[in-house]
């Protein structure tokens, strides 16, 4: 969907028929596939943090579920929730676009911004409260208790860290397209970036679904 | 061909603005080919100075006992090469230099589908060389662990090993891009009427192994990171104190980095495969089959990472299976050189030094794929592993394939890049040294491995000397071929005869525009309706003059 001035390069073979030339400024696909590309290497990163963590409950699976138990499971609920609903505000963004209306997906991707801040405020108050009861790698706590538990909290920081990272740079995103509408370069006919940025949103609350139970459920 | 075109090196587009300065139009060009370059010098410079340290090692070893290092600094230098030669040369090395050069150009496209990203994986790369440079010169001291990083030593030793693994994650970062770069510009940029199985076999190469970077090396990227937050705040995950299992670490790593063995060796079996039909003036023996044979081996790469860890008390099923896997890897790179040799079969072959550079590395790399077999037997692993039999495999498969490959593909796109050509009896006179070079330097550790020769020890025991004293004549001779060989290159780009644009009488598109070529590569697009590789009677069927606009069609 390139702008409407764009006029792609034609050619013809033997026959005379005619071909377009794929020009890599106005190629809505390429982005796409690049995109597309770029969320499987997400997935490959997640993936292996995913196959670490089965293989340590598959060895300690009492002490895991025992963990799981210190879990704050309010809290991880509420933001489960909020990320839910923050995919789904992000996703209408893209469709109001697409209808020509502007603004309201200006508001929209402000109330994902929004959610996002506050599932990260959420978040720190959990890590604050487990790091509070004595509960960190490393910690006198978790050094009087099982090799399983402390795999627990070890692989629980890094998962859930390596998600938290990937919701921050989703906000500096979601900043960066509003000064790029603001600024006219995504508009109802050229909205690619918008559309990767959401792609992008689902695949981290997706991350968070698999990470919740894994972590809040299995006791 | 038209002369009024102006050649990349003097427009090009940038990321942003117009520079009067010669050196911000270089550093923020988004041409592929000037990336290309730019990736070329930073890369071969690193290339030398890790050249250097392996002689200074060599050195070290010429007898017996402690010379010019001692165990400590002997333990920092192999780490150092290692992770130079690995991280910065080889892994980047093919796909960033000559692929980025020549993959749009022979898929008939203006540049790959994200030149800024390609211009930002430049720069993580740079920064990524940034970070290795301070792990060598900060507190601590540079790391000592050797390139593959095994826990618990990596998460223990009092070197710079944090700052090391985040250069790697940056080198690989940079990698990743690249091959999320190709991958769409493949998809996405063929020119009209160039399906997958038209296109040139180098691309084929560099395709397959986008997939590796794309979808392995984000493994090794986490499991660094891993390493790292085991260093910092001690997760645990590596650590057998918290119940951590340090083999899983070689499991992951391994994961990455044996696919990425293939992701290096993939884009020079490309190499081999537009050099061959090109100087036997014939199309190419069984065209799908080594397509076909790359995915191959693409896919199997991810399936035989257990054999590093024969002697890790995996479970013995596990080796028997991992044993099969890496074995059956042995046929499709089979189908390469058999298509090779039939191509190569009755044909008036053209020794130019493209070409002896290709068949020099098909005896280095059959000896090294052939001893990556025995390698690749549980029971016959048990007990070469860890001697200089493994180093004499490795550096026969990876520098005597990739690099005499890559060395290949230089001279012959050299006349291309720079639109002019070396002097060919030079040329040759250094392949032949190196390639002797090569062969003192190395087919003695395959002796002293067998013998019981443990690798990365400073000392050894005074039976090896006469091993050790030939391979440090041996390096001594390589690297002389080595000089050699870049000062008639340099001669060549400096005061070399104009090549014009198709020296060779090659097929593909890259041939059919001017040496160098101009900024934006083509004037017209071609409707490509014919196979890279058709020659009759020793002559290439199209003749194009591709780079002028034109409505009429040539030939």
């Amino acid at each position: 969907m390139a702008d409407t001035a764009y006029e792609p390069e034609i050619i013809f073979d033997k026959q005379g028929n005619p071909h377009e030339v794929v020009d890599w400024k106005h190629d809505y696909e390429g982005s796409k596939l690049g995109f597309w590309a770029f969320l499987l290497t997400e997935m490959m990163i997640f993936g292996t943090m995913f196959f670490v963590y089965s293989f340590y409950l598959y060895q300690n699976n009492a002490d895991f579920v025992h963990a799981s138990e210190e879990m704050n499971r309010l809290l991880g609920g509420i933001n489960t929730f909020i990320l839910l609903v923050s995919a789904l505000t992000m996703g209408l963004s893209l469709v109001k676009l697409r209808n020509g209306h502007v603004q309201t997906c200006k508001k929209l991707i402000w109330t994902t911004i929004i959610l996002a801040v506050i599932f990260l405020g959420i978040k720190y108050t959990e890590w604050s409260i487990e790091i509070g009861h004595g509960f960190y790698p490393g910690s006198p706590t978790l050094d009087t208790l099982g090799n399983g538990t402390k795999l627990f909290f070890g692989l629980y920081f890094t998962m859930t860290g390596l998600h938290g990272i990937h919701i921050i740079v989703g906000i500096g995103v979601m900043l960066w397209l509003l000064s790029l509408i603001n600024s006219g370069k995504i508009t109802s006919t050229n909205f690619v970036v918008l559309e990767n940025t959401a792609l992008y949103w689902d695949f981290v609350h997706i991350v968070w679904v698999l990470v919740f139970p894994l972590f809040y459920l299995i006791y | 061909m038209s002369m009024t075109h102006t050649s990349f090196y003097e427009e090009t587009h940038t990321v942003f603005g117009h520079h009067k300065n010669k050196f911000l139009q270089w550093i923020f060009s988004i041409d592929h080919k000037r990336i290309a370059i730019m990736y070329a010098i930073v890369m071969f410079s690193f290339f030398a100075i890790a050249v250097v340290v392996a002689l200074l090692m060599r050195l070290e070893l010429f007898s017996p006992g402690q010379q010019i290092m001692g165990p400590d600094t002997y333990n920092k230098a192999f780490t150092l090469h290692g992770i130079i030669m690995i991280f910065v040369f080889i892994v980047p090395g093919i796909p960033a230099t000559l692929g980025n050069f020549l993959l749009p150009l022979q898929l008939g496209a203006r540049d790959v589908s994200f030149p800024r990203l390609n211009l930002l994986s430049f720069w993580i790369y740079c920064l990524g060389i940034l970070v290795l440079l301070y792990s060598l010169f900060g507190g601590g001291g540079s790391a000592d662990t050797g390139w593959t990083f095994y826990a618990p030593y990596s998460t223990n030793s009092a070197s710079n090993v944090v700052s090391a693994l985040t250069a790697a994650y940056l080198l690989g970062l940079a990698s990743i891009l690249t091959g999320l770069n190709f991958i769409a510009t493949i998809h996405r940029l063929r020119a009209p009427g160039m399906g997958f199985f038209k296109m040139p076999l180098f691309v084929w190469g560099l395709y397959t192994t986008a997939w590796i970077q794309l979808l392995a090396t984000p493994v090794v990227g986490i499991t660094l990171i891993m390493v790292i937050l085991e260093r910092v705040v001690g997760i645990g995950i590596f650590d057998p104190a918290k119940g951590g299992d340090p083999v899983l670490l070689e499991n992951m790593f391994w994961m990455y980095s044996h696919p990425a063995v293939y992701l290096m060796i993939l884009p020079a079996f490309g190499i081999a495969s537009e050099i061959v039909p090109t100087f036997c003036r014939k199309p190419v023996f069984g065209y799908h089959a080594i397509a076909v044979s790359s995915g191959m081996i693409a896919f199997l790469g991810y399936l035989v990472w257990g054999h590093h860890m024969f002697t890790s008390g995996q479970s013995d099923t596990i080796s028997l299976i991992f044993s099969v896997l890496s074995f059956i890897v042995a046929v499709p790179t089979s189908v390469k050189f058999f298509d090779w040799i039939a191509t190569m079969y009755k044909a008036s072959i053209d020794f130019k030094t493209p070409m002896l550079w290709t068949i020099g590395t098909f005896i280095t790399f059959i000896i090294g794929g052939l001893t990556g077999l025995i390698l690749g037997a549980v029971g016959v692993d048990i007990y070469f592993h860890d001697t200089y039999f493994v180093v004499a495999h490795f550096h026969y498969a990876i520098l005597g394939g990739v690099v005499f490959l890559m060395f290949a593909g230089i001279h012959y796109w050299f006349p291309k890049m720079c639109g002019r050509m070396y002097s060919e009896k030079h040329a040759s006179r250094a392949f032949y040294i190196i390639f002797v070079g090569f062969n003192v330097l190395w087919f003695p550790m395959f002796i002293a491995g067998a013998l019981g020769m443990p690798r990365r020890y400073f000392d050894y025991l005074p039976e090896f000397t006469i091993y050790h004293r030939i391979a440090t004549v041996g390096s001594w001779i390589f690297v002389a071929g080595l000089l050699y060989m870049f000062y008639t290159l340099y001669r060549g780009w400096r005061y070399g005869p104009i090549a014009g644009p198709n020296p060779w009488n090659a097929t593909t598109l890259e041939w059919q525009i001017p040496s160098p070529p101009q900024a934006d590569n083509f004037g017209t697009i071609p409707y490509v309706d014919f196979m890279p590789y058709e020659y009759i009677e020793g002559e290439p069927v199209h003749h194009m003059d591709l780079s002028v606009k034109e409505d009429v069609h040539h030939g």
